[in-house]
């Protein structure tokens, strides 16, 4: 009986570890300029060390981290080893506009919100969308493009429209890319309307394999990958309705305000002098 | 003072965002737990099966080498023992993940229940580890033990039932403690085909919330206690199992 008490206290000793990291991680600033002065001096290798901390983030010449998941086409994707896109350029407009260096941490989309948390990365870029939830929890820049969700499914499918999906009595099995839009609305919207169940994968190609296989009926996605998965398999095809419309942002740690304030305005300067429309149409080709 | 009242209502509401609000705990975090518990406990009853015929087939075939009479008999163990090790060379060869990604989109391509193509996959995949253990049990029990037991009129199924194997399980138990707890653990990848496990299901609330620690760390300890009670729970068994030692 003692042992357990030992093993319990030895574990809740450990949880409060953890939690205070977890604390750490999304703190208010204060706490991290709270070092005393003679603290910083021997320090100061190891902070630059770390890229741009919170101690002068948009200093000129200092480096801008941005965490991706390269694996979103046309927004950001590898060629020739090199990540590229939508986000990658935009980000390296506002970089040159900041006078910083853009390096990009290609990563998990879950880990992207880690690693900006934990100040690894300055800023994340892939793609994501403003949610109620999110913004509790981390900050978001003005939107500079907007997507939208579209449904696969294989040719010849019953599902005809995006009304099929909500229409009663419907039991589809949809596929999504897990924590996308597609699957934070078809969660509400069909899985917790009763209206079939939602089948969540890590990559958008793994639900479109499931789609193949018929594993899932449909697959809810960005529209723009979901045109490269339709080209590159054949007997899908992408409905004419589109099922939702989103706006993407880029994120930032709640207390990261120096830089995410700098970063906004030289994104509202950059699709003010229309670059960010320039970029998006290089890459978006009108249908 | 004042930092610690801030630190403090900081973690309640990360808290309360994470798993209180839309129920997040119930549909994911307890439904994740559910079926990592689910796909463990399967698993490892297929494992301690596939293991035990296949240590026996193994060892056996290993033992009686230079015994056997050249025999209709010797031929079906030959082959069968070839079999298994064709098995063990292959799921230990590949990593667990490439395996359930080949289950669930090959082999049970037309099964859309990702649970069960999880048992299958780690209870196969365990299966080798179990077997090789088991083995390891076996051959470490002195030939003498055997030949004893062959003496007193014991035949070869017996004095494996009554002398070896209790002994050997005894042997094992550390390992196999071992390996169960590595399996719970490796249930996580079941994520890639779509069943929502207990780490799924904690990142499933990260991608909700963009809150990054809280829920890894929920999931974290939630494992933690599990590994906790099985660890308990061997410690259990091998001190009863101790008992008649001097």
């Amino acid at each position: 009986m003692k042992k357990i008490a030992k093993l319990l206290s030895l574990a809740l000793a450990l949880c409060l570890c953890l939690a205070l990291f977890a604390g750490c991680g999304s703190a208010p600033a204060g706490e991290g300029d709270a070092a005393p002065p003679d603290d910083a001096a021997v320090t100061d290798t190891a902070a630059d060390a770390e890229g741009e901390g919170d101690a002068a983030p948009t200093e000129p010449g200092g480096t801008l981290i941005m965490a991706t998941n390269a694996e979103f086409p046309p927004y950001e994707f590898y060629e020739n080893g090199e990540v590229v896109g939508i986000d990658a350029e935009i980000a390296a407009a506002i970089a040159e506009k900041l006078g910083m260096t853009l390096e990009i941490s290609d990563m998990d989309f879950s880990a992207i919100i880690a690693a900006v948390q934990s100040g690894k990365a300055d800023m994340g870029m892939a793609g994501m969308t403003v949610t109620e939830d999110r913004l509790q929890s981390v900050d978001f820049s003005t939107s500079y493009a907007t997507g939208i969700q579209s449904i696969i499914v294989p040719e010849g499918s019953p599902i005809t429209s995006v009304d099929d999906l909500f229409a009663e009595g419907a039991n589809y099995t949809v596929g999504v890319q897990q924590d996308t839009t597609g699957d934070i609305y078809a969660t509400g919207d069909i899985a917790d309307a009763g209206l079939g169940t939602v089948e969540r994968y890590n990559k958008g190609a793994d639900a479109v394999q499931a789609l193949k296989t018929g594993k899932v009926d449909c697959v809810i996605i960005d529209n723009q990958p979901a045109k490269a998965y339709v080209a590159a398999n054949e007997g899908l095809t992408i409905l004419d309705t589109a099922y939702a419309e989103e706006d993407y942002a880029i994120c930032f740690a709640k207390e990261n305000t120096e830089l995410s304030a700098a970063v906004d305005a030289a994104l509202q300067e950059l699709i003010a002098d229309g670059t960010v429309q320039s970029i998006l149409d290089k890459y978006i080709v009108a249908d | 003072m004042v930092l610690l009242a801030t630190w403090l209502a900081n973690i309640q509401s990360q808290f309360i965002l994470c798993f209180i609000q839309d129920d997040r705990w119930k549909r994911y975090i307890l439904k994740g737990l559910g079926n990592t518990i689910k796909m463990a406990v399967f698993a490892v009853i297929i494992g301690i099966i596939i293991g035990i015929i296949v240590a026996i087939v193994r060892s056996t075939h290993d033992k009686t080498a230079d015994t056997a009479h050249k025999g209709f008999g010797r031929a079906i163990l030959n082959i069968v023992n070839g079999i298994c090790h064709v098995y063990l060379t292959i799921v230990r060869g590949t990593p667990v993940i490439v395996q359930i990604m080949i289950y669930y989109y090959l082999i049970f391509a037309s099964s859309n229940n990702g649970v069960l193509v999880g048992i299958i996959a780690f209870g196969i995949n365990s299966g080798a580890y179990v077997a090789e253990i088991f083995r390891a049990g076996i051959m470490s029990i002195d030939q003498g033990q055997f030949e004893a037991g062959r003496s007193l009129g014991f035949n070869y199924v017996q004095t494996m039932r009554h002398i070896i194997v209790p002994q050997a399980f005894k042997n094992v138990l550390p390992a196999l403690g071992n390996e169960f707890i590595v399996l719970l653990k490796e249930t996580s990848v079941a994520g890639y085909v779509a069943v929502m496990d207990l780490t799924k299901g904690a990142y499933i609330i990260v991608g909700r919330t963009y809150t990054a620690f809280m829920p890894l760390i929920g999931a974290a300890l939630i494992y933690l206690v599990i590994v906790m009670f099985l660890e308990w729970l061997f410690h259990k068994l091998e001190r009863r199992l101790r008992n008649d030692e001097r």
